[in-house]
């Protein structure tokens, strides 16, 4: 006869009332409070008993129990059967009889367990290489629907509610103009501060208004706006679309036959691409009006002198690219925040990596176009 | 008896009454298959119960019904046309005439029960919009959700939720209507209602109706047609009528599923 000792609440015992049985005595209090006894007492024992065919028990020394009693149990259990042991339940409380055999009414599902298997290194390389490339060509795809939708549109055919787009134009838009206006003003300051400092040592000051104000024209106008409808606008197209994936919203719709592309990305990219322009323009008056402060403020220049230099520097033409710029950003973020909504995975964690996602490409493609778009319109020369 | 052999390929004769046939359809995501060789025919004006145990795929066989899954294997017949093997378009033309609702209600949660309703009736009806709003309120009153119409997803139950996502299903008399757990979540006067409701769309309409459910009350009272899916055998284990399943199968866990557990 052997104990484990008692100050655990628990008291385990094994005796062998027959040849061929080995009877485990229960006794004290078996609660979670205490800790949760493992096999390995019993492992021992049976390989001390050879002969043993059965396990018995007996329970009439407990005072209490709950789970920690029947993980034991099941421990046991799972040890008998590895052992070709039969199991007699027989001398177990009544409760513990009737919940293990609950617990093992319905079967395990085979195929149902999770195997986490080690990887190795060139084959995690190989099955993202293939991954990325799965999905540019899906993105892609949806840049090709995306330009058949518009054509749709062109033709009168596409299937969307003119009250989304209004509304998509609101939020985008007018919503935007506070805060386009606020860092477009910050950003003509910040323009002029370095670029009249590094002027007044040719004693150049006044060309400040041509920098600030070709700068915010050609480039910092569009690029500012469009970081911002990025961050702004790409990610609220990510999460609305995103979210409506998890809610099988817009499987209602496909099984309605109404095509997701026309009715929620197509509002949503032609909002954009009407609101860039206008609001690149806003941003660049804004910029001048931040160089203007500045240089008023802090450089001493007047300012019929600063607006008439802004006035013979800044060309349309330099306007035109900016403006140019700020469309080709609004596709951009539109494609990349509808993209990222719309292959969206159906949890909420899916959601937020889409909106991440969103707002990261929408920035990165802007970046790219505006590298390229610098160069086509040096070749240009405009 | 109703064994899973009984259901043949359409013989001729029978041309008019079947409606929709699948046939040897395995569904699979990715290389896990869920189900396999799947094969029925439910008849024009049929209720036709789609049941197993929980996790069988009685979800994703519907998707691959009404054209949101593309089958591994096998076929989805329409009136004897290919519905998987049609082009895009016609696929859409199919789906026209199909209603369904689904599980989470998949209300657009950023229009009214009123303006969810009309947007079916927008898309296909030129009706004006007075009357899409009035054919709105009748959907909404069949289900029991007079007066709530202009009222948003987001401010009613989830029950409620579920009868306004019937009342959508229904906004343009399909021939066929899916039920994804119509009555899960529901009061058992509302499920009852709800099974008059679908028996009255049976004869007055005469749509057919596909319901994934497992409430036992309403497969007995309203189905008249039924596959059974079984989860570890991934496949179809019965078809037929459900009270004759439950008098005559002899498959136990069939039988057990029909009488709750009472064997």
């Amino acid at each position: 006869m052997t104990d484990e000792t008692t100050d655990k609440g628990y008291q385990l015992g094994f005796a062998a009332p027959a040849a061929d049985t080995l009877q485990i005595s229960l006794a004290g209090s078996w609660k979670i409070q205490h800790s949760l006894p493992s096999a390995t007492q019993l492992e021992v024992e049976l390989k001390k008993h050879p002969d043993v065919r059965k396990i018995s028990f007996d329970s009439s020394a407990m005072t209490g129990w709950d789970s920690a009693l029947l993980t034991f149990l099941v421990r046991t259990t799972a040890l008998a059967i590895q052992n070709k042991l039969k199991v007699d339940e027989s001398g177990l409380p009544d409760g513990v009889q009737r919940l293990l055999q609950l617990a093992a009414a319905v079967p395990e599902r085979k195929g149902a367990h999770r195997e986490s298997s080690k990887v190795p290194f060139l084959a995690r390389v190989g099955n993202r290489a293939s991954a990325a490339t799965g999905s540019t060509t899906e993105a892609l795809a949806f840049v090709g629907e995306a330009t058949r939708s518009l054509g749709r549109l062109l033709r009168g055919k596409a299937q969307f509610r003119a009250s989304d787009l209004v509304l998509t134009i609101q939020q985008t838009g007018s919503q935007a103009l506070g805060i386009v206006a606020l860092i477009s003003f910050l950003v003509g300051v910040i323009l002029a501060y370095i670029g009249a400092a590094q002027l007044a040592t040719f004693g150049a000051t006044m060309y400040v208004a041509d920098l600030v104000g070709i700068g915010m024209a050609r480039s910092m106008g569009a690029m500012m706006t469009g970081i911002i409808m990025a961050g702004r606008t790409g990610a609220a197209f990510a999460a609305q679309l995103g979210t409506m994936q998890v809610n099988e919203e817009t499987d209602a719709l496909e099984t309605l036959g109404i095509s997701s592309m026309d009715f929620l990305v197509l509002p949503r990219m032609l909002a954009l691409i009407l609101m860039m322009p206008l609001l690149c323009i806003y941003s660049d008056l804004f910029g001048i009006l931040g160089g203007l402060f500045v240089s008023v403020m802090a450089f001493d220049i007047g300012i019929v002198e600063y607006l008439h230099r802004t006035q013979e520097a800044v060309q349309i033409r330099h306007f035109v690219v900016g403006v140019i710029n700020a469309t080709v950003y609004g596709v951009l973020v539109a494609i990349a925040g509808c993209y990222q909504g719309i292959k969206c995975g159906r949890s909420s964690s899916a959601v937020g990596a889409a909106t991440t996602s969103a707002v990261v490409s929408g920035i990165l493609l802007i970046v790219i176009a505006t590298a390229l778009l610098t160069v086509i319109f040096n070749v240009l020369g405009v | 008896m109703s064994t899973a052999s009984e259901a043949q390929p359409l013989q001729t004769g029978t041309i008019a009454e079947a409606h929709i046939q699948v046939k040897d359809l395995t569904m699979a995501y990715g290389s896990f298959v869920v189900q396999q060789d799947l094969t029925f025919t439910i008849r024009r004006g049929d209720i036709f119960i789609i049941m197993g145990d929980s996790g069988c795929g009685k979800s994703t066989l519907l998707r691959h019904m009404v054209g949101l899954k593309r089958p591994a294997k096998g076929q989805v017949l329409y009136e004897d046309k290919d519905f998987w093997a049609a082009d895009p378009v016609e696929r859409k033309e199919f789906m026209r005439n199909f209603g369904m609702s689904y599980q989470g209600s998949a209300l657009w949660s950023s229009m009214t029960l009123a303006e969810n309703i009309a947007l079916p009736l927008q898309e296909y009806t030129d009706l004006s919009a007075a009357d899409m709003r009035e054919i709105a309120q009748l959907k909404l009153a069949l289900v029991g959700l007079s007066g709530f119409e202009d009222y948003y997803p987001s401010e009613i139950s989830g029950g409620m939720m579920k009868r306004a996502g019937l009342a959508r299903a229904m906004a343009l008399d399909p021939d066929i209507l899916y039920f994804d757990e119509p009555s899960a979540g529901l009061d058992p006067i509302s499920s009852s209602l709800l099974d008059d409701l679908i028996l009255q769309l049976r004869d007055s309409l005469g749509a057919t109706v596909v319901i994934v459910t497992h409430e036992l009350a309403s497969i007995f009272a309203i189905g008249n047609n039924s596959v059974f899916l079984d989860a570890e055998k991934k496949t179809m284990t019965a078809t037929g009528d459900p009270k004759q399943l439950r008098d005559e199968e002899t498959d136990p866990k069939i039988h057990r599923f029909l009488t709750r557990g009472k064997t």
